[in-house]
């Protein structure tokens, strides 16, 4: 296999969307799950909320034209919490999201994106609210995530940010996807399984 | 940072190395598998010409999407029907995993499966592409959800790169009141420390409340950590937990138990062991727990007034007044008289046998309300021929309830067992977000399974200690 992309930084415009404790099943309802791909799941990413029972859209961020080139979403806190499903930040991606800023995270959640190497990049409420307001009075301003110098510039502005050590690290040196590096130390794992007493050799 | 604890000792004995991100490498001891989450991960070992590493290690169930009501194939929803000959041709493909389907018996929720077959065992490392797989905490392995790609990683290596986490002890003192259950426990911690309030945390439940559980109270309470954020929750081995285990199919007997016994008692964590957090509740202060909201932090007990806003943490506010809309009630009011359409006696958290002895137990002698639909989805296959055996099916459905086949069924809705438009379920679930039981528009008020049993029979939410007392409820 080939190595994963470095993800020093993401530069886009961006696409609020507000609110805490927002939920997997909220970002992609557990009825697309039943698929046996992800392709589809773009089209279907916060459906409940994007579109009324008869297909008409409702007032969403993700239906906004204005949105529609968007690549940074920004969030509140505990974005993602609830499920395991890879469908949510699948979603996200095949939509066109690129790296995720918000207050924080839910941690199988954020797991899940730098997997797909999409950074969740944290900052303060204050902060998050201002960037979101900002994208809503300037969708077409170019937003850059620094992921590697943990700050994002926008408006003539840089604002400090957070990114997990473990991820940047993984982002900036493109190590995120793991399979290859877990599979180098192939030896060590036998040997670590050897010592268990409940694995048989 | 924690030392001494069962987290770091199982987390020391399955460290392979740390990788140059500074993530350790964990080596995974039971990968459990289900159709809704394995197909994908296969698919992309496959495009990466991989093959699974150690398939003596994976066990393949069904739960999610299988139809409850009628097992016959083809299914009538094509997509599910998809999803499960997936699997099946992954299972034929792959031999040496282990794949408890309808004909083993074996069958059901894969977080009820896995401990009833004495896979899940204390001071192993336990995953599954499923967020309650901290269920298997309850018997002191580390477990916990992973997505896809994790799966994919899982599957090529038998590891995983992790971060490893703080703990944080949640002592529960003191002993819990009548008609108390091990689901008013965990919905009172969400509800004190926010559905958040677990992230960056590994959750070990102990004191006098949580030790005199049964497994399957302690299971209920390891299920729903991740509701609280945290990845992972566990309560260390004891007697209770090797009794259990002791004659369960997949855990070795006489000389070789005992062995493995000195193997589970060596990962307890130390009397003096080393917390990042310990956060202390009384067990006599708990009451019977609903929700009122769409988050499962936004509980109350049944006697208490759902709160005002200001009561609330700043970054709950805006949280509660989005679950004060979908569901209808305000400040003040109780949750006790809310009427409810649906009564939903399943799930992960709360499907096994003593589950639904409990309930029975309300239910006996009494219908279940002219305008609820009662269903009651045992947690496995095995589960439902042990309440078979002991006539609770009959109770069920003598009072009126459907008694269903395994699965997970309404309390995510990927079958056809979902709420329709507006109804209202009382749940033993786990969440009671939007849209989680099928219906957008559908409200979910999570409890234990006797308070779903008394809400089924009166048509509204109730204490189920009036019914326990032998109140006489019109």
């Amino acid at each position: 296999m080939s190595e994963a992309d470095t993800v020093t930084e993401v530069v886009g415009t961006g696409i609020p969307v507000r609110g805490n404790d927002i939920d997997t099943d909220q970002i992609i309802p557990a009825r697309f799950l039943k698929a046996l791909t992800f392709e589809r799941l773009g089209d279907q990413v916060f459906y409940d909320q994007r579109f009324e029972d008869d297909g008409t859209q409702k007032d969403h961020p993700f239906n906004a034209p204005r949105y529609q080139n968007a690549s940074i979403l920004v969030v509140n806190a505990n974005f993602g919490c609830g499920s395991s499903r890879e469908h949510a930040p699948q979603a996200l991606m095949r939509w066109g999201i690129d790296a995720i800023v918000g207050e924080s995270f839910a941690e199988i959640f954020a797991g899940n994106c730098l997997a797909l190497g999409i950074p969740t990049v944290e900052m303060d409420h204050e902060q998050a609210a201002a960037l979101q307001d900002f994208i809503e009075a300037n969708p077409t301003a170019e937003i850059e995530v620094d992921i590697a110098g943990e700050r994002v510039r926008y408006d003539d502005m840089i604002v400090g940010a957070e990114v997990d050590e473990g991820q940047r690290k993984a982002l900036v040196d493109g190590i995120w996807d793991t399979t290859a590096l877990l599979r180098s130390n192939e030896a060590e794992v036998r040997a670590t399984a050897e010592t268990l007493p409940y694995i048989d050799g | 940072m924690s030392n001494g604890t069962l987290y770091d000792k199982v987390w020391e004995r399955h460290k392979v190395k740390t990788l140059p991100n500074g993530q350790d490498q964990l080596f995974i001891g039971l990968h459990l598998i289900h159709e809704v989450t394995s197909p994908q991960a296969l698919s992309m070992l496959r495009e990466r010409g991989l093959e699974v590493a150690y398939p003596g290690l994976t066990h393949a169930t069904m739960d999610h999407i299988i139809p409850t009501a009628d097992h016959d194939r083809p299914y009538t929803d094509e997509e599910a029907e998809a999803m499960m000959a997936a699997l099946e041709r992954n299972m034929a493909e792959l031999p040496d995993i282990e794949f408890h389907d309808f004909e083993s018996g074996e069958q059901g929720i894969v977080h009820v499966i896995g401990p009833e077959l004495g896979l899940t065992q204390p001071g192993t490392t336990v995953v599954c592409g499923d967020s309650h797989t901290s269920t298997h905490g309850a018997f002191g392995a580390l477990a916990f959800g992973i997505g896809t790609s994790q799966m994919r990683d899982v599957f090529a290596t038998q590891t995983l790169a992790m971060d490893k986490l703080d703990v944080r002890r949640i002592e529960v003192e003191g002993e819990l009141g009548e008609g108390v259950t091990a689901k008013d426990v965990i919905l009172t911690i969400i509800r004190e420390l926010g559905v958040d309030g677990g992230v960056g945390y590994v959750y070990e439940y102990a004191g006098e409340a949580i030790e005199s559980l049964d497994m399957e109270g302690r299971m209920s309470i390891c299920n729903m950590s991740i509701e609280g954020g945290a990845r992972a929750g566990y309560v260390n081995p004891d007697e209770t937990t090797y009794e259990w285990l002791n004659g369960r199919k997949y855990v070795p007997d006489g000389e070789a138990f005992e062995e493995r016994e000195a193997y589970w008692e060596s990962i307890r964590s130390d009397p003096d062991a080393d917390y990042d957090d310990i956060v202390t509740f009384d067990a006599s202060e708990i009451e019977p727990m609903v929700t009122w909201g769409t988050t499962p932090g936004q509980g109350i007990g049944i006697t208490e007034p759902i709160p005002e806003l200001s009561e609330l943490p700043e970054d709950k506010r805006e949280p509660a007044e989005r679950g004060m809309t979908h569901m209808g009630v305000e400040p003040g009011q109780t949750m006790e008289g809310y009427p409810i359409d649906v009564a939903f006696i399943g799930s992960c958290t709360n499907a096994r046998l003593r589950d639904l002895r409990a309930a029975a137990e309300i239910v006996e002698g009494r219908q279940v309300h002219e305008s609820v639909r009662g269903l009651v989805v045992p947690g496995s296959q095995q589960v439902k021929a042990a309440a078979e055996a002991d006539g609770l099916d009959e109770v069920f459905k003598d009072a009126g309830f459907e008694w269903r086949h395994a699965g997970c069924s309404m309390c995510l809705g990927m079958n056809e067992d979902q709420l329709k438009a507006g109804q209202t379920s009382a749940s033993s679930s786990n969440r009671n977000f939007v849209g989680r039981q099928g219906s957008k528009d559908g409200r979910t008020v999570l409890m234990s399974p006797t308070m779903v049993a008394a809400a089924a029979v009166t048509g509204e939410v109730t204490d189920v200690r009036d019914l326990q007392k032998g109140v006489t409820v019109a």
